[in-house]
């Protein structure tokens, strides 16, 4: 074989990059699946099951905001005696009260980026100021 | 070949006189006004003339509204930043230092101000030295609602009030332009630094987003009164409830006492009535 020297090295160097995604995926937790943590008060039931609201829930939320907002319908839901007054701060962020750890660990693994925080308060964010009545 | 020329020549500028032509014949001959030789009034006066001081049409559903007695707010002007305070408080409004970045819901401002349409000279010391409570009117014919033009603000059909959703406010100020009483801010900023203290109820804004006055549409839903209401509860500054209601308290208020809107002449319908 001629110009073994430079034929090897290259076409070692031409696998590794090809096969890139593999092994980056398994030296490193890029590829892991989130983990999102379960509310820390331990609750066990949402509005909806948990496999509806994995895939739904933006939509939800959706349908929440124009309930409230565009025609007024505010009722509260209550589920197994649960109150839930309908809004990412009152009900969900009441429960999921971490959202570094529940809905951007999903978010930054699906590269998303929602702008609910952009005006929602997380209750992190709510406990820096917090109103003293 | 010089005779073709000319023929058609002729024939593309009789086309073109034509066709520039036709559409405002029949425009003309459509219009009542040039088709009868009597033409009747144009139809777009009626209306503005019969809304002109007339009386407003017989009401339907609920309209909230507010009477604000600023007689109360003159012996107590601390009330009146109370009942600020506590607006402020209650939906995260920002305190920008710079008053031209102001966001105000519930804000203070003498009586020239607010009444452009009444006469201000040699009115009473008290008038004169009087801060009034200035908000949303919450119009029954808001034109800030006509201007949007991504439907963010609406009046809420059941309530009579002129809300916002701010997920859909793409920022464009038409109805800061369109409002005629200054009820809209604009944040040029992004507010949550200058929020001296968090409502978790209730979101702030972010920057390039109109907010006012809800009238406490998020109170009002857990059976609370306005925030600004129930600051003066009980001494009968602020009253609070629907004007359609004839056996409502606000009603009460403004059959017994002499109540001014403003700027009623550009019939916007305000539900914002003050006792002077």
């Amino acid at each position: 074989m001629y110009n073994k020297g430079t034929i090897i090295p290259g076409l070692i160097i031409f696998v590794l990059f090809v096969t890139f995604p593999i092994w980056f995926n398994g030296l490193t937790t890029a590829g892991d699946l989130p983990k999102p943590e379960l509310p820390p008060g331990g609750e066990k039931q949402c509005v909806m099951p948990a496999d509806y609201m994995r895939a739904n829930h933006m939509q939800l939320l959706n349908e929440w905001r124009d309930n409230v907002l565009r025609d007024g319908n505010r009722e509260i839901l209550e589920i197994n005696g649960v109150k839930y007054p309908k809004g990412l701060q009152t009900a969900c962020m009441t429960c999921h009260s971490q959202k570094e750890k529940f809905c951007d660990s999903c978010h930054t693994y699906a590269a998303v980026d929602p702008y609910c925080w952009d005006c929602h308060l997380t209750p992190n964010e709510a406990a820096s100021k917090e109103v003293t009545h | 070949m010089d005779e073709q020329r000319r023929k058609f020549l002729k024939i593309a500028g009789a086309s073109v006189v034509a066709g520039i032509g036709a559409p405002a014949i029949i425009k003309l001959s459509a219009s009542p006004a040039f088709a009868s030789g009597h033409a009747a009034p144009a139809a777009g006066h009626a209306p503005a003339a019969a809304a002109h001081g007339a009386v407003e049409a017989a009401p339907k559903g609920v309209r909230l509204g507010m009477v604000i007695d600023m007689r109360k707010f003159t012996d107590k002007p601390e009330m009146l930043d109370g009942a600020i305070s506590a607006c402020i408080d209650a939906h995260n409004v920002p305190q920008f230092p710079d008053k031209k970045n102001e966001i105000k819901w519930l804000w203070k401002a003498p009586f020239e101000n607010v009444f452009t349409d009444q006469s201000a000279y040699h009115s009473s010391k008290r008038i004169a030295e009087t801060d009034f409570a200035v908000l949303c009117n919450h119009c029954d014919d808001p034109p800030c609602v006509r201007a949007c033009p991504t439907q963010a603000t609406f009046k809420v059909e059941s309530t009579g009030i002129v809300a916002m959703d701010f997920h859909r406010c793409i920022g464009c100020r038409f109805c800061m332009a369109a409002c005629p009483y200054g009820a809209r801010s604009f944040n040029w900023q992004d507010p949550r630094p200058y929020i001296k203290k968090y409502n978790k109820e209730f979101p702030s804004r972010m920057k390039g987003v109109v907010e006012k006055c809800n009238f406490c549409a998020e109170r009002l839903a857990l059976g609370q009164e306005p925030a600004c209401v129930e600051a003066c509860k009980g001494t009968g500054a602020i009253t609070f409830g629907d004007l359609n209601d004839p056996k409502s308290e606000l009603r009460a208020v403004l059959d017994k006492e002499f109540t001014i809107q403003r700027k009623p002449t550009l019939g916007t319908k305000p539900s914002v009535f003050y006792i002077v």
